[in-house]
């Protein structure tokens, strides 16, 4: 399998991040990232908490402000340009670790709401889309209940749905299993799986490693705010470079 | 011993034991339990018995015809003997013209009869939006009303004719298409301007064209200069509008079509029609702009920001009853000579902005119980602020802060009984008064402030009844 997807990957540029330093007061959260993201990619990010692996992904889509370096994404530069930020938004799809549905809508609803307004799809149109990707995460009979009424697992897999209702070029996965009961996470993987399979350029920051093995084209490992190491799964895990790395994994694979 | 068992008829259910079930248990757990809780049972009954014995006579001798308080008084002692007390109800029978409608025409009363009908027809599409049936439920009701009011007040054929029609469309319309009835709210408030207050008809209706041009403005403007743009052309606009053209246009449309009702002054408004007419005003145009403010005191931009903190903050650290001496004395000094506005309008504005700094405070708490996540999620859609308020903030945010809502809202209705201190004939002190200064009514003293209360208390317990309504349809997150 990760022979056949490593073919998918293309020239093309997804995401450039160049020289890229955020800051949250006095406090140096992100330190001279440079990243090139190839469309098809899938990357794993890990690192301990605080490393600054959530706030790499979520300055791709503007919900962080950075201070200094460059991030283009499809093409199109992050600036203070409220045209550009909503241009990327609406391209690049995003799950959360708390799955954030909106619980005063349907699932149906929430699914349509973002395509309705921000691509204008006519209603009728929306509601298919929404309901073929509701097969595809394997809960279309769920459509008309509210997010409440359905597990985490189920809510995480709508969420994907949702993000998806907006043909995003790009999926951005934060810590998507971390709120998870343990039965509830293989469901929520088995559906990011057959997204990569599919070609989708994903970036997704977690602690499955099973899943980095299984999926990812490159693992990156961030501490203090940097990029420490990255490499290929195999490489990565196998033979370990820097010792931060060595600690880390032997830390999370130890037992 | 023999361990086996074999159960061969089975046990009927039976009752609980008598001590463990009804009001037997009930009061047991609840009344007699330890003895301080049996001391305070006989207290509280011993108390409750001495209200009644007190106030039960007053209420069973009421007497509900007679023209004079000494009358009401002479036949409360000829019928349950002297020094019995008895309430005197006659004198509402003959003034409850003054305590509904002040001082308004009683050939004229038509038409606060016909616009709070209205209201009602106006209100449940907002209220009830999209359900059919409560929507039929209270066009219904409204019909009813109206057709029964409006001949008891002897209403002009024409006016009655046509307002039963209107509501029989609406009944009609709220069947095939129920989103359309919203445009019967849209016009209501023009409608309503002119039975109140009569005069031309063109008056209200090229004042609503006003916000006609504003959305126009903003509407076709908006893809060429963007949205902030847009709404400041369009409010510019219609300010010149009501400023400039509207008094001319009013002039020469009222001497090609003259259609005109006889116009009644704001100083003969009272009663609950005054109170209705300020409570109502100032509920419906509270809520938006609390919302802004509260929008306003969250934004990243310092100059909306502080002066949204400063309107509110000024509002709420002054009392209301300041602000309606503000409307009635100072606000003249302000304005250019010559201009008449209204005392009502006056009022209704400031009343309005006093509810609106409350709500404001209220539904900011609500923005702050949403998690971040709400707002993360919206943005990572694509969602502009706008949309991303309209369509996943403000739903939520609302419904958090309902009750505190409703309460700001009864809150104010109970207050326009302030409007007394400015002159205007509330239903509480103004009416009260002159009905006491009735040579026939002098020392009636309970009657009036319990007829008076009743009818505060209907409306307000309907306000909160509705609210509870609506927690509990709009109740999706822990099913």
């Amino acid at each position: 399998m990760a022979e056949a997807s490593k073919m998918q990957i293309s020239d093309e540029i997804a995401i450039q991040i160049t020289g890229m330093n955020k800051w949250y007061g006095q406090f140096h959260v992100l330190r001279d990232i440079n990243m090139t993201v190839q469309r098809g990619e899938r990357i794993v990010i890990c690192g301990p908490s605080g490393s600054g692996k959530s706030t790499l992904i979520r300055c791709i889509n503007r919900l962080e402000e950075h201070q200094q370096g460059h991030i283009i994404v499809d093409g199109t530069e992050l600036t203070n340009d409220l045209k550009n930020i909503d241009k990327v938004r609406s391209e690049v799809g995003m799950v959360f670790q708390h799955f954030n549905l909106f619980p005063h809508l349907t699932i149906l609803e929430n699914l349509t709401l973002a395509p309705i307004w921000v691509r204008k799809v006519p209603k009728r149109e929306a509601e298919e889309t929404a309901m073929y990707f509701l097969e595809k995460v394997k809960i279309p009979e769920q459509a008309h209940k509210y997010p409440g009424q359905l597990s985490g697992g189920q809510q995480q897999r709508v969420a994907i749905a949702r993000s998806l209702c907006m043909r995003p070029r790009i999926m951005l996965f934060d810590e998507p299993t971390s709120a998870l009961d343990p039965e509830m996470i293989k469901e929520v993987l088995d559906t990011m799986i057959q997204l990569a399979e599919e070609g989708m350029t994903m970036i997704c920051v977690t602690h499955e490693m099973g899943f980095a093995q299984a999926v990812a084209n490159r693992v990156i490992f961030m501490d203090q705010g940097q990029i420490v190491e990255q490499n290929e799964p195999k490489e990565f895990f196998s033979n370990p470079k820097s010792d931060r790395t060595k600690l880390f994994l032997s830390q999370i694979l130890g037992h | 011993m023999d361990q086996h068992f074999a159960r061969t008829d089975m046990l009927p259910p039976m009752p609980p034991p008598v001590t463990e079930r009804g009001a037997i248990k009930w009061g047991r757990e609840n009344l007699f339990s330890t003895p301080l809780n049996i001391a305070l049972t006989v207290l509280g009954v011993g108390i409750i018995w001495w209200v009644i014995t007190a106030s039960l006579p007053w209420w069973l001798n009421s007497v509900w015809t007679a023209s004079s308080l000494g009358e009401c008084r002479d036949i409360v002692a000829a019928s349950a003997g002297e020094g019995a007390t008895g309430a005197c109800w006659a004198m509402i029978r003959q003034w409850w013209g003054a305590f509904i409608f002040g001082f308004y025409p009683p050939t004229e009363w038509w038409r606060p009869i016909l616009a709070f009908g209205l209201l009602f027809a106006a209100l449940s599409p907002v209220l009830f939006s999209g359900q059919t049936r409560n929507l039929t439920l209270i066009l219904g009701v409204v019909l009813v009303f109206l057709v029964g009011t409006l001949w008891l007040a002897e209403a002009p054929a024409l006016a009655f004719a046509l307002s039963v029609a209107l509501v029989v469309g609406l009944l009609a319309l709220a069947q095939v298409r129920p989103g359309l009835t919203l445009w019967f709210t849209v016009a209501y408030p023009a409608l309503c301007f002119w039975l109140l207050w009569g005069g031309s008809v063109w008056g209200p209706l090229v004042a609503m064209a006003g916000f006609a041009i504003l959305y126009g403005v903003f509407r076709f403007g908006s893809p060429f200069i963007g949205l902030a743009p847009a709404a400041g052309a369009g409010v510019v606009a219609a300010v010149l509008w009501w400023l400039y053209l509207d008094v001319p246009v009013v002039n020469s449309l009222q001497s090609m079509l003259p259609f005109s009702l006889r116009s009644i002054n704001s100083d003969q408004f009272g009663g609950f029609l005054l109170a209705i007419v300020i409570g109502v005003t100032g509920i419906s145009f509270s809520l938006p702009i609390g919302i802004l403010l509260a929008l306003g005191r969250q934004s990243d931009m310092l100059i909306v920001k502080s002066l949204s903190v400063g309107f509110i903050e000024f509002i709420r650290g002054v009392p209301l009853i300041t602000l309606l001496f503000t409307a009635s004395l100072l606000l003249q000094y302000f304005l250019p000579p010559g201009t008449n506005f209204d005392i009502i309008l006056r009022v209704i504005i400031l009343v309005t902005f006093f509810a609106a700094a409350y709500l404001a405070e209220v539904i900011r708490g609500g923005l702050a119980a949403l998690p971040r996540g709400q707002y993360e999620a919206a943005d990572a859609l694509g969602l502009d602020y706008w949309r991303a308020q309209r369509l996943i903030i403000l739903p939520q945010a609302l419904k958090i802060s309902i009750p505190s809502i409703v309460s700001t809202f009864i809150g104010l209705f109970k207050d326009t009984t302030l409007v007394a201190f400015v002159g205007l004939m509330d239903p509480l002190k103004g009416v009260t008064q002159i009905v006491r200064a009735d040579i026939n009514w002098k020392g009636i003293y309970w009657e009036p402030y319990i007829f008076v209360g009743a009818i505060f208390f209907v409306i307000c317990f309907g306000m909160s009844r509705y609210s509870m309504y609506l927690e509990k349809k709009l109740k999706t997150d822990h099913r």
